[in-house]
């Protein structure tokens, strides 16, 4: 199956299944430029922040480091690195509370800010480079999918695939958030330049840039500066959620899907976000690795509603308190957008990495889910779903725990966008259902491969005692036919026979019970003699 | 401080079921203004009576089932069964009938089988069989026609009718039910089954009063352009989606026109169809009971196709002039596999586009 190159280079844009239309309110925080934030006293800096294992630790307690210094390396797992946003002192390594769904903790390397925000001498690369040294580069410089999900960009153009196109994907379609928005008003050029350089390390000979009709003044300033990069054109899709996840906008973009568990590249493609595109042009051009990344700060209980450069650590406390953040009786504190982000308990996380948005919405404006009621089935959910799965199917299927059921309904091409959950009349919180019962899966997974290591070492075990016993059996059944052997060499040398000492022994005993025998005959004819006196 | 924890989405679509059923009975208001000027205010006591016993049946259901019965009245779904089997049956019907056929619709169809949602066949279409089977008299008893009606029946003689089965002059039903021109009247379905299957040709049987509105028979005719008035309102504002009204009236009209076209004299013709007995009503408000009807769009389609088509069958050839509810619970039987084979291909399993 590939691809119809021709109607994608004459534009067209094709459609998918299902997907709603929830209220925008992009424009509470896309009307001022990206914001500077003043820097934070200390720095949260989880070892974790992309799809993947911790990098190692290279710093101790007390080292000083400066602005863009690694404080983990790749090391076995080739894993992201971390660097420090800003100059200053390591305070502590611990675990704490990460931003995650769970607010479990995990290892945090503490900054103490000095405030003089020094920075380390950069390392700019050029495209003349080794592609394998310019993805080095890249995972060097930590660079993750700045659009959620955190997948290292390194390990995503190590794939050696021949590709058809490079899609940027600005689209954007979660509501609320306009990080993307004005990063591609302000820095198109920096963005294509990014593009670039992944078309170059990637191989793919044109690039899409793919961004929703709502955001005007971003399609006008890439069109001023397309004329530079004739290998990339823009591609405007309708303003329907999610046109941005990743299967979506591919069908959008080529009217193909991507193989249920395949990766778009087995279809000739490639995707990545618009901030990735920036923060690969400010790795190679500039040698600066990803330390700071735009966030939407939004919602009616922030007074300052906008985007701002975050240094990748900052408490999350600290960049709602620059936003005039007031907040109410069970007030939620989002991260991501309404759709699809999650809440925090705590709002001493740090920003990292995939934090695209902070939601701190009104009680009115994103009132709480009423009680779940049963449902009716409507269908309203598969009219929306845009895997074209059976959601109220999946629901029925996740309450009654059968597994096998979902698995055939396809539960694993949920992308969790939140579409039926947004529609359903009996505000059933389907998504809730069905990560419940994804997690359930693959802890069933998990433990039956767990329990199938443990029987094949069981099994193993049993073999090698039973080897063993056999084995030594037979070293002694050799033991015993060598020593017979040098036995009987010996006797034929001319050694003693120890045969014949037996067999002299058997003698002289025959010839002592003999000669008892004879004493007592004798003895008893001797009798009657002294009984005649 | 504390912050509230919640799954996502956080955003919700404020359309709950509730909102769903009022709109449903809101766009019954167009046919029953309709039927309450042909055939009396019967439909408003029926629908009271009808009301009260869902209401009732509802709360003492969730009570020994150990929920919240407040949760239940929420819904409003017992509302909508409540008023369409009111409207189903005849207006002047003695007041049991509907206590009864409520009665059984929620305890039996509805709660015995696990409340809303869970339930395998169309409430208020089952207990209309129920009555259909039991009180066959009673249940085909339709009032004439206000306009073709011998004698003209006033509010309290409608109630009177209904607890005591006499108006206040002391006339019966069926006294009640003589046309003008002196003959117990039938449903204008009714009329023309008997009348073909005594050999008449339809142009003969249409040849009577009941039948001189330009449109089909006086009162159902306008009566069912009412009730797709309001199914029409129902697919507008997306409450219902047009597959199964759809499916339902091409499965029936289809092979009405061919069955005209082939035996002119001898079949009822589309228009007849469309516009008589409970076609309208079942298109869009009874087949459409999202409870009981298949889920993804073509499964619809197929859905209201099977009852077009199971009507137009009964009503050609079955034992009864109408027949929604028959088809209805039929096409029920039939959901699970409507669904399984109708299932759309999901992404990346390669469907076509």
């Amino acid at each position: 199956m590939s691809i119809p190159i021709t109607l994608i280079e004459q534009g067209q844009i094709w459609s998918f299944p299902g997907g709603i239309h929830p209220p925008q309110r992009k424009q509470l925080s896309n009307t001022t430029p990206i914001a500077t934030l003043p820097l934070a006293s200390e720095f949260y800096l989880p070892l974790r922040q992309h799809a993947g294992e911790p990098g190692e630790l290279l710093v101790s307690v007390g080292d000083h480091v400066l602005k863009g210094q690694a404080v983990s390396a790749p090391g076995l797992n080739n894993a992201l690195p971390v660097h420090a946003p800003t100059s200053g002192t390591i305070i502590a390594i611990e675990a704490r509370p990460i931003a995650h769904p769970s607010g479990l903790a995990d290892t945090v390397v503490v900054l103490s800010a000095d405030g003089l925000d020094q920075a380390a001498q950069p390392q700019p690369h050029s495209l003349s480079s080794d592609r394998t040294q310019l993805i080095d580069a890249l995972r060097q410089a930590g660079i993750a999918g700045l659009g959620g999900a955190g997948f290292p960009t390194a390990q995503k153009l190590a794939l050696q695939r021949p590709l058809e196109y490079l899609i940027i994907n600005g689209v954007e379609c979660e509501p609320y958030i306009s990080a993307d928005d004005r990063l591609m008003r302000e820095y198109a050029d920096e963005i294509l330049r990014g593009t670039e350089i992944l078309m170059h390390i990637s191989g793919a000979a044109k690039a899409l840039i793919a961004l929703e009709d709502n955001k005007p003044d971003a399609i006008d300033a890439f069109k001023r500066v397309l004329p530079k990069y004739p290998a990339m054109s823009l591609r405007v899709v309708p303003t329907k959620y999610p046109s941005g996840g990743e299967k979506q906008l591919i069908q959008l973009l080529t009217g193909h899907q991507v193989p249920s568990r395949g990766l778009p590249s087995d279809i000739g493609l490639l995707m990545h976000n618009v901030g990735t595109a920036y923060a690969v042009h400010q790795a190679i051009d500039l040698g600066l690795p990803l330390t700071q990344r735009v966030v939407t700060v939004t919602g009616e209980n922030v007074s300052k509603p906008g985007n701002y450069w975050v240094p990748l650590g900052t408490p999350v406390a600290h960049l709602l308190a620059h936003a005039g953040f007031k907040p109410e009786q069970a007030q939620k504190v989002i991260m991501g957008g309404p759709m699809m982000g999650f809440t925090l308990g705590n709002l001493q996380v740090p920003v990292v990495k995939i934090t695209n948005c902070l939601l701190v919405p009104g009680a009115q404006e994103l009132s709480p889910p009423a009680d779940e009621m049963p449902c009716i089935r409507c269908g309203a959910c598969a009219d929306v779903c845009p895997a074209q799965l059976l959601p109220q199917q999946l629901q029925w299927l996740a309450k009654a725990n059968d597994y096998d059921g979902l698995n055939k309904q396809n539960l694993f091409d949920c992308i969790e966008c939140g579409a039926c959950a947004y529609v359903c009349p009996s505000e059933i919180p389907l998504v809730h259902y069905y990560r419940k019962a994804k997690a359930e899966i693959r802890e069933i997974a998990r433990e039956k491969s767990k329990s199938e290591v443990a029987r094949e070492r069981f099994e193993a075990r049993k073999q090698r005692l039973e080897r063993e016993k056999q084995e030594r059996l037979e070293r002694h059944r050799l033991a015993a036919e060598a020593r017979q052997q040098a036995q009987q060499q010996a006797v034929e040398q001319g050694a003693p026979n120890p045969n014949d000492a037996v067999q002299a022994a058997i003698a002289r005993a025959k010839a002592r019970k003999a000669a008892q025998a004879a004493a007592a005959e004798q003895a008893a004819a001797a009798e009657p003699q002294d009984d005649n006196p | 401080m504390s912050f509230k924890i919640a799954a996502s989405p956080h955003a919700h679509q404020r359309r709950t079921t509730q909102q769903v059923m009022r709109w449903v009975y809101m766009a019954l208001i167009p046919g029953l203004l309709v039927q309450s000027y042909f055939f009396g205010l019967g439909v408003w006591v029926q629908m009271l009576l009808a009301l009260g016993t869902a209401w009732l049946s509802e709360a003492a259901c969730m009570a020994l089932r150990g929920r919240s019965v407040s949760q239940a009245w929420q819904d409003h779904t017992a509302v909508v069964t409540a008023l369409l089997l009111a409207i189903s049956i005849p207006s002047l019907a003695p007041w049991w009938i509907i206590v009864i056929g409520t009665a059984f619709s929620v305890i039996v169809v509805k709660h015995v089988y696990g409340g809303v949602g869970q339930n395998l066949f169309n409430p208020a279409m089952a207990g209309y069989v129920l009555l259909l089977i039991s009180f066959p008299v009673q249940m085909t008893a339709w009032p004439v026609p206000q306009e073709l009606a011998l004698y003209s029946i006033s509010l309290s003689d409608t109630a009177q009718l209904i607890f005591t089965g006499f108006s206040n002059a002391g006339y019966n039903l069926e006294q009640l039910r003589l046309g003008i021109d002196g003959v117990t009247m039938a449903t204008p379905l009714d009329s023309l089954r008997t009348d073909l299957a005594q050999a008449l040709t339809v142009s003969e049987a249409t040849n009577k009063a009941m039948f001189s509105s330009a449109l089909g028979g006086i009162g159902w005719a306008w009566l069912n352009l009412a009730f797709l008035l309001g199914g029409l309102v129902l697919i507008k504002v997306r409450v219902i989606s047009w597959h199964i009204p759809a499916g339902m009236l091409l499965g029936l009209l289809v092979p009405a026109l061919f069955m005209s076209w082939f035996y002119p004299d001898q079949s009822v013709g589309p228009l007849l169809h469309a516009l008589s007995g409970a076609t309208m009503l079942g298109a869009f408000f009874i087949a459409t009971d999202p409870v009981t009807a298949a889920t993804s769009n073509r499964g619809r389609l197929y859905f209201g196709l099977l009852i077009g088509l199971l009507v137009f069958i009964i009503r050609t050839w079955g034992g009864y002039p109408d027949a929604v509810a028959f088809a209805v619970l039929l096409a029920n039987m039939v959901v699970p596999v409507i669904d399984k084979y109708t299932q759309p291909i999901a992404y990346g399993h390669g469907g076509k586009l």
